[in-house]
């Protein structure tokens, strides 16, 4: 991809960003802020290219930590998430 | 380019769909019911990049098998590719995947902003992990050419002395490792901060902004620098700098500010992301740097907003470290007092109470306390409704969280906007916890440093109940709050949950 295709995709999406967040209530910004950690750690995919990469040594071992503490960031981010989204539960039947 | 020739077109298709995914994923949140299944999808979308990262990196051909048979180095390049790709990927997974997993688990709702700032503090480590390692080893990544006249068959061989990283890749790297950077130590010292590890009065270093603004300048010129000089010394002042600034520009803010600088940190996380998308020229990272950039950056405003501060204005710093002017004249005036059992006597009698929760609920872990009181006073045909202000608590939305988490109905629970006018009508304002955010004084005084901030009308109510610690304390803007001094005030000065907790004693 040539830099003007991946600026294009970069625009749109803060465009797309911009009106997205500001669609999410106002109640679930904790879990917007867990949630948007954990999907920024799509940069495990330039930890993983880094490490499986032949070539220098000291690269792949920075890459190796980077997946590592990418990855506590994925499983962390969702879990915390889903944590916390499943305790939101609207007003009970009196039955309940 | 040749990169582009590289990478195949399902590869390119898989890092959309797996954007996409992270776009759905946000879209779920806009309601508790549809959130769920956002945040699958979410994880799908991660799955789908890992997934096709794996399988094109990972299990790829080594690039050394078209290696001339006399590359003197060959072996050295090879050794052990095949260790790092099926054994220490997995355990590097498994290790950071496992500690994920058993901090979301254990993690205290009321430590939400302090995890946070640790996650966003790794998404920074993480950038200039692999920034470093895109300049250590730029081929890997396809942003360098071969200088000079090689060989054929050896592009791939050339010293690295005569590689040459692209120049645009240059500038994406080096913005990539800053943001980064910067990502990383802010977060560190506001994690700090909000754990309790360290102050949250603000630092002020003399000439700080001077000193700021000079070593921003540093950074930016040493990028462009960058382009015409690739050596480690550019590199790695870049990154030794943007280490030092995100540290100098959080310290002097306090903790009244942290919902914004949680916020910025939050965006920033998304640039570096972004930043690092560009340096390997993929979409499902610059997408999500995109998205994660704009929902960080929209927080603030909002946050910003919430508090009636512009933005440079807080990132500046210093709020909170001077007084008020009211203190001293705060130790004398006559405020009433009363026990659990006139508050709970009151609330008894009351057709509406709004509660208004801040962090100080949160400090004393009193939300479950609370929620006892609410369904004890439903119980006696009270409607019960819940007031959040936006910067309540240390992080956008901190108060929600804890609620739900004491099993409030999400649809008790109102923004500012859309209860305020309530007050007037309601019987009991249960102030609990909560300071800077009920002051009066933010649409009356002037020369209040909170002046124009939006409040909630809690004075408007017959009476208000307002939980405090002790009268010493002020809140975190360090102003005094008027409310207390009111007719229709009563202070019920305690900790949080054991006043709460006597109060349903009182009920029952």
């Amino acid at each position: 991809m040539d830099f003007i295709s991946i600026l294009s995709i970069f625009v749109l999406a803060c465009f797309v960003g911009y009106y997205v967040v500001w669609s999410v209530t106002p109640a679930l910004h904790t879990p917007l802020m867990s949630v948007t950690n954990a999907i920024s750690s799509v940069i495990v995919v330039g930890a993983l290219i880094a490490s499986a990469a032949a070539g220098s040594a000291s690269s792949k071992w920075l890459g190796l930590l980077a997946v590592a503490l990418a990855s506590v960031n994925i499983f962390g981010g969702f879990a915390v998430t889903a944590r916390m989204l499943a305790m939101y539960k609207k007003r009970e039947r009196k039955d309940a | 380019m040749h990169e582009a020739a590289a990478t195949p077109a399902w590869v390119l298709l898989a890092y959309l769909i797996s954007g996409v995914c992270f776009i759905l994923a946000l879209r779920g949140l806009s309601s508790p019911t549809s959130s769920r299944r956002g945040n699958y999808i979410g994880m799908v979308g991660m799955a789908i990049a890992v997934v096709t990262t794996l399988v094109v990196h990972v299990g790829a051909t080594p690039i050394c098998v078209t290696a001339p048979a006399n590359d003197p180095t060959y072996g050295d390049r090879c050794a052990g590719g095949e260790f790092y790709s099926f054994v220490l990927i997995p355990l590097a997974i498994i290790i950071g995947g496992g500690i994920g997993l058993v901090t979301a688990r254990k993690i205290q709702m009321t430590a939400m902003p302090q995890l946070v700032a640790a996650f966003h503090s790794l998404v920074g480590m993480a950038a200039v992990l692999v920034g470093a390692a895109a300049y250590l080893n730029p081929e890997a990544f396809g942003i360098a050419q071969i200088a000079g006249s090689v060989g054929e068959g050896w592009t791939v061989y050339a010293p690295t002395a005569e590689i040459l990283i692209n120049p645009v890749s240059r500038v994406e790297m080096g913005l990539g490792i800053a943001i980064g950077a910067i990502t990383f130590s802010g977060s560190v010292i506001a994690f700090l901060k909000l754990n309790g590890n360290m102050s949250g009065k603000p630092i002020l270093l003399p000439l700080r902004h001077v000193i700021n603004l000079g070593i921003l300048a540093g950074i930016l010129g040493l990028i462009a620098y960058f382009t015409t000089d690739q050596s480690p010394w550019v590199f790695f002042t870049v990154m030794g700098l943007s280490f030092v600034i995100g540290f100098l520009l959080i310290i002097p803010i306090g903790g009244a500010d942290m919902p914004v600088v949680i916020s910025m940190l939050n965006s920033y996380s998304g640039w570096a992301a972004a930043a690092m998308g560009f340096t390997l020229h993929n979409s499902a990272m610059i997408i999500t740097g995109a998205l994660v950039g704009s929902s960080g950056a929209i927080l603030s405003y909002i946050m910003c907003r919430a508090m009636n501060r512009s933005f440079i204005s807080v990132i500046a710093g210093g709020f909170g470290a001077v007084s008020g002017t009211g203190d001293e004249a705060a130790i004398d005036r006559p405020y009433k007092r009363g026990s659990a059992e006139d508050a709970a006597f009151l609330m008894a009698q009351a057709d509406q109470v709004i509660i208004v929760p801040g962090y100080g609920m949160a400090v004393s872990q009193a939300q479950h306390a609370l929620r006892e009181m609410a369904d004890q006073l439903k119980a006696k045909g009270v409607r019960v409704k819940y007031a959040i202000h936006p910067v309540a608590g240390r992080m956008p939305g901190h108060m929600n969280v804890l609620l739900a988490e004491a099993n409030v109905p999400y649809d008790e629970v109102f923004e500012l906007e859309d209860i305020n006018s309530e007050f007037a009508q309601t019987d009991v304002a249960f102030v609990i916890g909560a300071n800077d955010v009920t002051n009066p004084a933010a649409k009356t005084d002037k020369s209040s440093p909170i002046y124009g901030m939006p409040v909630l009308d809690v004075e408007k109510a017959r009476t208000v109940l307002f939980v405090k610690r002790s009268m010493g304390g002020v809140g975190y803007a360090g102003v005094d709050n008027d409310l207390f001094y009111r007719d229709n005030t009563m202070m019920l000065l305690a900790d949080a949950k054991k006043m709460v907790e006597e109060i349903v004693k009182a009920l029952g």
